[in-house]
């Protein structure tokens, strides 16, 4: 949704009534016109004013609302029988959550999570601790996409040719297509990559009833290089899943996966687990990572070579040639170091069946099908390597598929087009003239949640549900199965799901639910499918779902099969095409939360920039915020440079998008569309790339990262040989530490926090969360570029250049709740106090405004409410924590250490008459974090974990010389470098 | 009458060949004459312009608080994590203007400097209205301003108290006090003065009006012994204003951690610099007082060259002031400090450091010469480079020290709006009307302290 600053007084609301009769509401005349004339305003007439008592009184009198045929217009549940997630009480009880366990699809795969509703409004979403690609954890996608669900510029009205309609004059142009489709030759459907068996088994219904149609699939960011990969090195479609819980030594070909692969959650914690060093354990894995773009796997690694895209294909053939692969013959030319190379390859050799050797979904298919090769080679196929059936229900390459497509539609063999979901319009490659093809079409209907740019080339735009509002299913990056369990029903009455707009293909009747239901019922081998059902639901998982090991084999005639390695090294520019680590392919360019969330590494916000290496524009002669114009193939964008420290020399990277209709930023510029350059032949990389300095300046809005550790010496780090000889390195000798004043005896709860630099990986999900779980509001970009934005936590980016490579360190940084607090010495008011847990309270109402307590927080973690940043719209109102006050403008936040869930558990414990378990309390940011980074607990507890952490000889207060006594402090971080490539060991 | 004659007729006789129009104007009734002539004249065309200019500046003033006030303080250029800006430099610059005033009045007159009276009645005044000016800013930037009385302690059913360890809450009672104790110093002060007006006032309505704020003053002796008394009194009370008031505001930035703040020179830095900007403003008035009114009879040379030697001592201690907080940073090798320093020095703010060292340290030190001192047009122009030294080195120590906070990745600048160069400029509005009125309408010089300092100098009895 745009940003707001201010109010939008786009409707006329009525007073709060204290009793609302709904039936005498429904009877009036003009009431009833209004709901069939102007749907959305009826819906927002109904959220108008309400208290929170009256939204009960409508939760129980649905009755009267159903009567009244407005059923749908207020989140109340499905009519469906749905299952709460653990441990509630029978009813709904105002101020307590109930959690439904659900799923989200990005990318055709699923990632487990819960949802958590208060009242029946659905407010936040977290991780799904049951789910084997959640294992409790989120990314900035998932918890993002609850803002969509309440988009108020989420499309909510059917629209024929421009105007508005509705689903009922759809069904009845639809029957009358269908009627004269004969076998469909001229019936095409258009998903995205689709692995919901339900749905996959109605379009089989669709091709069964219409055998000459033909399902096509596309979206941006396929896993085409993947699918086609398998089918060169197995001849066959596998899925393949990677066990870093059991691996020593990983070797990414640029392969980002820890963020951006399906799975990526759980190999993110499955990585980290082996790298969790302690006083008594310094077992660690290493990584070494190949990348083309700046990658928070990239900057995690031990060791890291930023090197070209197309020269990773030639590295992969050498490494398979060294490790004795029968796949050709190394390339002659080796931009590489060659002790890296020799490096990867001993320790790849001494890992036999511990090791792992993982492709990038924008590699080459023959830098997937040698990773395959090199896999088997080592071993690993079967311990740290897993190979299971597609996932997918009908994998393709997604290009290939769009492509014929398109030439059919030019060619008028197409007389309806279904489009599920997506924007080809927008995203199809440069050279699928798409958008063009589809004003041919004469009967075209697109899905989707935006009327966007496809919808308005279609005949028909169809207003899509959201995946928290209606039933459907999905499958994992193991092939585990979930029930996509909506805990509301549909907000809006006007939106349909794709199972509908299948159902209707079918000529099926049913509720989605209906059909799901019945697919999954007709599937089950047991006896008991009420439990199995029930089972399902509550867990968020459908038990034993995940796909068998199989044993595909490599083809005899690899080497041939992929090709020779002959080209030389490419010359000149490249450019890089990367999905956004904020809005990814364009689908979440609407949402104001990811867009001013700052990109991991370049901290750049609401924009897209044309990032290279500082080298690389010292050469192109330009200088941060130049705006270039980048011509590849006679194809031009334009972007603002940003330099990057350590990127790979002569590459440019740009990402997916940005230049769409459908955006959250005012202004937006609408000459970054990289889908306009992206053609099928460069879908990830091109080279040859013209860069012209425009002679124009952008402002961009960034946070700040760090070049070279200051004397601050904030984020500490050393090496495993380091912390083995030295376990107290961390530990820097510094005066002060006396204090005049007594120190403050806490008994009781002690709250404290640790957090592990080593396992921070920069993704930014804990901001994403804080965000929602504190009703955080977004500024703007102008904001932004004051230095007024609004994150309680933030992650501080160090690059510590030591000759050739460069050394990230992430971390992320809240209030750190110092039992000396600078700021409260010198609150004029009182507005903040230490309370007998230890945790430095912001009492909003004392505030008055004087910001001397930012002034003096070293740290500089307080925020200030400059404006009235929340918006007043009722509709974004619904997602808010009705437990967290929303501030008014003038008054100074900060984190709080969710004191929110700590207090909820202690009145939980209160009843039961216990105290709080360590464990209980988990704060949006612990909770949310992929790698467990983030621990909280009581400090006064012996065995609690965050007591355990602190007493590790790593552990180190940041800027304690101050004596500021924090009580959240940090784990240096400790990498696993090669010794081999650093001369001697050397601190990190 | 006062005992102590004899450091004055030294003065006076040392000087007594630059004084050619001392003479004329000897007699106390002849000063009382020179003075209140200045007010019972037709207001000339100059004041008319200037009073127009400072209405103007005054609109702005009233538009810019407004705004300010009801939009918000997001119209400043101020961020995380400069969170002071315009508001708490101008705060600084107006409140240390005002202390010259209560300097020379109360100071100087426990150290029985008589020459002061020269300068007293207007520096008080000037106090007074700088004061004023300064003492909208702590309400205007705050965030919430509605709820300002926080920070007093009344009497309330919460049973909240305000926050006494912090500084801000020191300097809303130091603020408030020295507004109160300026305002009834230099009321007790002008009561002889009112009576003189009452006397030589010959419209009715006049006559009334300086009478009723007279409050009945005939000049006996027994008047006379109770207002040295009170004056005694109130510039004992007075006096350590002048060194707690700025030492408190001082103390805001020495009592927190920041870079740049945390320095235990920065009372008396703050009040030595207070006195120099407060000096400076003062010169330029009796410099422009002494030409425009014809008063350098009353004004003398030997005046104004003390008053201009006054700032050169105080500028040589901020002067000191600068170079201890270079060397504390080399010699503590605090590695915060030494960033700012080199920062500051160095970094996207250098011109306004150095504008400030130029100001404020270079061009004072001609003040050193007689020459100097005793010529007008300079004084004026070292005058004018000291404010804007001044105030230069009030943004040098808040926005530029916030810029740079421990954590480098918080490391942000001053963001200018139009906003804070209103700020910056329209208080002069608020400023001058009410100093412009007080130049017509009442006695620029205190009369009867004048009347002593002519007899005293002159000879006469």
């Amino acid at each position: 949704m745009v940003h707001q600053t201010h109010d939008r007084d786009d409707y006329d609301f009525p007073e709060t009534p204290n009793e609302i009769n709904l039936t005498e509401m429904a009877e009036e005349a003009n009431f009833q016109a209004m709901l069939e004339e102007y749907p959305r305003q009826a819906a927002a007439y109904q959220y108008s004013g309400l208290s929170r008592r009256s939204f009960m009184k409508i939760m129980g009198a649905s009755l009267a609302l159903t009567g009244a045929g407005l059923a749908g217009c207020v989140a109340e549940p499905p009519d469906e029988q749905i299952i709460p997630y653990a441990r509630q009480p029978e009813e709904i009880i105002p101020g307590i959550p109930l959690f439904f366990a659900s799923a989200m699809t990005l990318g055709g795969y699923t990632t487990g999570l819960l949802i958590e509703t208060q009242e029946g409004r659905p407010t936040r979403i977290e991780g799904n601790p049951q789910h084997p690609a959640s294992v409790g954890a989120s990314n900035v996608f998932i918890q993002a996409s609850i803002l969509h669900l309440y988009d108020p510029e989420r499309s909510i009205e059917a629209r024929k040719d421009g105007q508005s309609s509705d689903w009922e004059t759809f069904l009845e142009e639809l029957a009358g297509v269908l009627e004269d489709a004969g076998d469909g030759a001229g019936l095409r459907i258009l998903t995205e990559t689709v692995t919901s068996p339900t749905l996959a088994t109605q379009i089989e219904t669709l091709l069964e009833n219409y055998p000459a149609a033909r399902w096509v699939q596309y979206e941006p960011v396929a896993q085409d290089n993947a699918v086609a990969g398998s089918r060169l090195a197995f001849d066959a479609d596998v899925n393949t899943v990677y066990n870093f819980a059991e691996a020593d030594v990983i070797l990414s070909l640029d392969a980002d996966f820890m963020s951006s692969m399906p799975g990526s959650l759980r190999y993110a914690r499955d990585f980290m687990d082996r790298r969790r060093v302690r006083e008594d354990q310094t077992e660690m894995s290493r990584l070494y990572a190949l990348e083309s773009s700046p990658t928070i796997t990239g900057a995690t690694a031990d060791e890291r070579l930023a090197m070209k895209a197309s020269d990773v294909e030639a590295f992969a053939r050498a490494l398979a040639a060294a490790l004795g692969v029968d796949a050709g013959d190394a390339p002659q030319f080796a931009p590489w170091p060659e002790e890296w190379f020799e490096a990867v390859v001993a320790d790849l050799e001494g890992s036999s069946g511990s090791s792992i050797v993982i492709a990038g979904p924008e590699q080459t298919p023959v830098v997937h099908a040698l990773a395959h090769a090199i896999n088997a080679a080592l071993g690993n196929v079967g311990s740290t390597v897993t190979y299971t059936d597609s996932v997918v229900a009908s994998p393709v390459i997604t290009t290939e598929d769009l492509a014929a497509l398109t030439e059919e539609m030019n060619n008028g063999d197409v007389d309806a087009l279904i489009i599920i979901g997506g924007n080809p319009a927008y995203n199809a490659p440069a050279d699928i003239a798409f958008a063009d093809a589809l004003e041919q079409v004469p009967f075209s209907m697109h899905l989707s949640m935006y009327a966007d740019e496809t919808s308005q080339l279609s005949t028909w735009h169809i207003p899509s549900t959201h995946y928290i509002e209606e039933w459907s299913d999905g499958r994992a990056f193991d092939g585990t199965a979930s029930i996509v369990q909506p805990p509301i029903g549909p907000l809006w009455d006007t939106v349909h799901s794709a199972h509908e707009i299948l159902a209707a293909l079918n000529g099926t009747e049913g509720t989605p639910f209906e059909i799901l239901q019945a697919n999954w019922e007709s599937n089950y081998e047991g006896d008991d499918f009420e439990s199995f059902w029930r089972l399902a639901l509550h867990d968020g998982v459908v038990p034993d779902s995940a796909f068998e090991a199989t044993s595909p084999s490599l083809r005899g005639d690899l080497a041939s099969a992929l090709g020779e390695a002959g080209f030389g090294q490419s010359a000149g520019l490249e450019i890089v095409f990367r999905p956004d680590a904020t809005i990814w392919d364009g689908r979440f360019a609407n949402n104001a939360w990811l867009q001013e969330l700052p990109t991991p590494l370049t901290k750049v916000t609401w924009d897209m920039a044309a990032l290279v290496s500082p080298e690389t524009a010292e050469e192109l002669g330009v200088v941060n915020e130049e705006v270039v114009a980048l011509t590849l193939d006679g194809r031009t964008i334009e972007a603002p440079i940003f330099t990057q420290i350590g990127m790979a020399p002569d590459t440019i990277v740009v990402t997916l998008g940005y230049g769409g209709d459908i955006t959250a930023q005012e202004d937006a510029p609408s000459n970054r569309n990289v889908y306009g350059m992206r053609t099928t032949t460069n879908m990830w990389h091109g080279v040859s790339v013209r860069v012209e300095n425009t002679g124009a300046t952008y402002n961009l809005a960034t946070s700040r990262w760090v070049e070279d550790m200051p004397e601050t010496d904030a984020a500490r780090a050393g090496t495993l040989r380091t912390f083995i000889d030295d376990p107290d390195f961390a530990h820097i000798e510094h005066s002060g530490g006396a204090n005049l004043i007594p120190p403050i005896i806490y008994d009781g709860y002690a709250w404290g926090m640790s957090i592990d630099l080593t396992s921070c990986i920069g993704c930014n999900a804990c901001m994403i969360a804080c965000q929602m779980e504190n009703n955080i509001p977004t500024v703007g970009k102008e904001a932004v570029e004051s230095g007024r934005d609004m994150s309680w936590i933030r992650i501080d980016t160090y690059y510590i250049t030591e000759g050739e490579t460069v050394e990230t360190r992430f971390q992320p940084v809240a209030c750190v709740h110092c039992e000396m607090a600078p700021c409260e010495l010198v609150c004029p008011v009182e507005a903040t106090i230490h309370d007998h847990e230890g945790i430095n309270n912001m009492v909003y109402n004392r505030c008055i405004g004087t910001r001397y307590c930012s002034a003096n927080c070293p740290y500089t973690v307080r925020r200030f409410n400059f404006e009235k940043y929340a918006s007043e719209l009722p509709i974004m109102q619904e997602y808010r924590n009705p437990n967290v006050s929303v501030r008014v403008e003038g008054v100074m936040e900060k984190c709080t250490y969710c004191t929110q869930r700590i207090n909820m558990a202690r009145i939980a414990a209160n009843n039961e008459n216990r105290l709080i378990e360590d464990g209980e309390i988990t704060p949006a940011c612990a909770g949310a974090c992929p790698t467990q980074a983030i621990i909280f607990g009581n400090i006064n507890e012996e065995d609690a974990r965050v007591t355990r952490l602190k007493e590790q000889p790593h552990d180190y207060g940041l800027l304690e010389e101050l004596n500021t006594i924090p009580r959240t402090t940090y784990l240096a971080r400790i990498t696993n470098p090669n010794d081999a490539l650093h001369g001697s060991s050397e601190e990190g | 009458m006062l005992k102590d004659e004899k450091p004055f007729r030294a003065a006076g006789q040392a000087s007594a060949t630059f004084e050619s129009e001392a003479r004329p104007w000897s007699t106390p009734g002849e000063v009382t004459n020179k003075v209140t002539s200045v007010i019972f004249r037709d207001t000339p065309l100059w004041w008319w312009f200037a009073f127009v200019v400072s209405l103007g500046l005054l609109g702005l003033y009233v538009v810019m608080f407004l705004s300010i006030a009801i939009r918000g303080t997001y119209l400043w250029g101020i961020n995380v994590p400069v969170v002071w800006g315009m508001g708490i430099v101008n705060l600084i610059f107006w409140i240390g203007i005002g202390h010259a005033g209560t300097f020379i009045s109360a100071f100087l007159l426990l150290m029985r400097q008589h020459w002061r009276g020269a300068f007293s009645r207007f520096a008080e005044a000037m106090t007074l209205f700088a004061v004023a000016v300064a003492g909208i800013f702590p309400l205007l930037h705050l965030g919430r301003i509605e709820l300002f009385y926080y920070i007093l302690p009344y009497p309330n059913t919460m049973i909240l108290h305000p926050q006494f360890r912090s500084p801000l809450v020191w300097d809303s009672l130091a603020i408030l006090t020295y507004a109160t104790v300026s305002l009834i110093f230099w009321y007790i002060d002008l009561i002889p003065d009112l009576g003189a007006m009452r006397d030589k006032a010959k419209r009715l309505w006049v006559k009334r009006a300086y009478g009723a704020a007279a409050m009945g003053w005939r000049g006996e002796s027994r008047h006379w012994s109770a207002l040295h008394r009170t004056a005694y009194m109130l510039a004992a009370i007075a006096t350590p204003l002048v060194i707690s008031v700025h030492s408190v505001i001082g103390l805001d930035f020495a009592v927190a951690q920041v870079p740049g703040w945390h320095h235990t020179i920065f009372p008396p830095f703050f009040v030595a610099g207070a006195i120099f900007s407060g000096l400076a403003m003062v010169l330029i008035f009796a410099v422009l007082f002494r030409s425009g009114f014809g008063l350098s009879g009353l004004i003398t040379d030997n005046h104004i060259d003390n008053a201009a030697k006054l700032m050169l001592v105080t500028g040589l201690i901020v002067t000191y002031g600068y170079l201890i907080e270079n060397f504390a940073a080399w010699f503590t090798d605090h590695d915060y400090e030494v960033a700012l320093a080199v920062e500051r020095a160095l970094g996207t703010y250098a011109p306004l450091y150095w504008g400030m060292i130029i100001s404020n340290a270079v061009i004072i030190q001609a003040l050193w010469f007689k020459r100097v001192r005793r010529n007008n047009t300079a004084l004026v122009i070292i005058s004018i480079f000291v404010l804007i030294g001044m105030w230069l080195e009030r943004f040098v120590i808040v926005p530029v020290s916030l810029s740079f906070p421990y954590l480098e990745s918080g490391w942000t600048t001053f963001q200018w709006t139009i906003w804070d160069v209103l700020t910056i400029v329209a208080p002069f509005g608020l400023f001058l009307v009410p100093m412009l009125l007080f130049m017509r309408f009442l006695p620029l010089l205190p009369i009867h302290e004048t009347q002593q300092v002519a007899i005293e100098e002159g000879g006469h009895e």
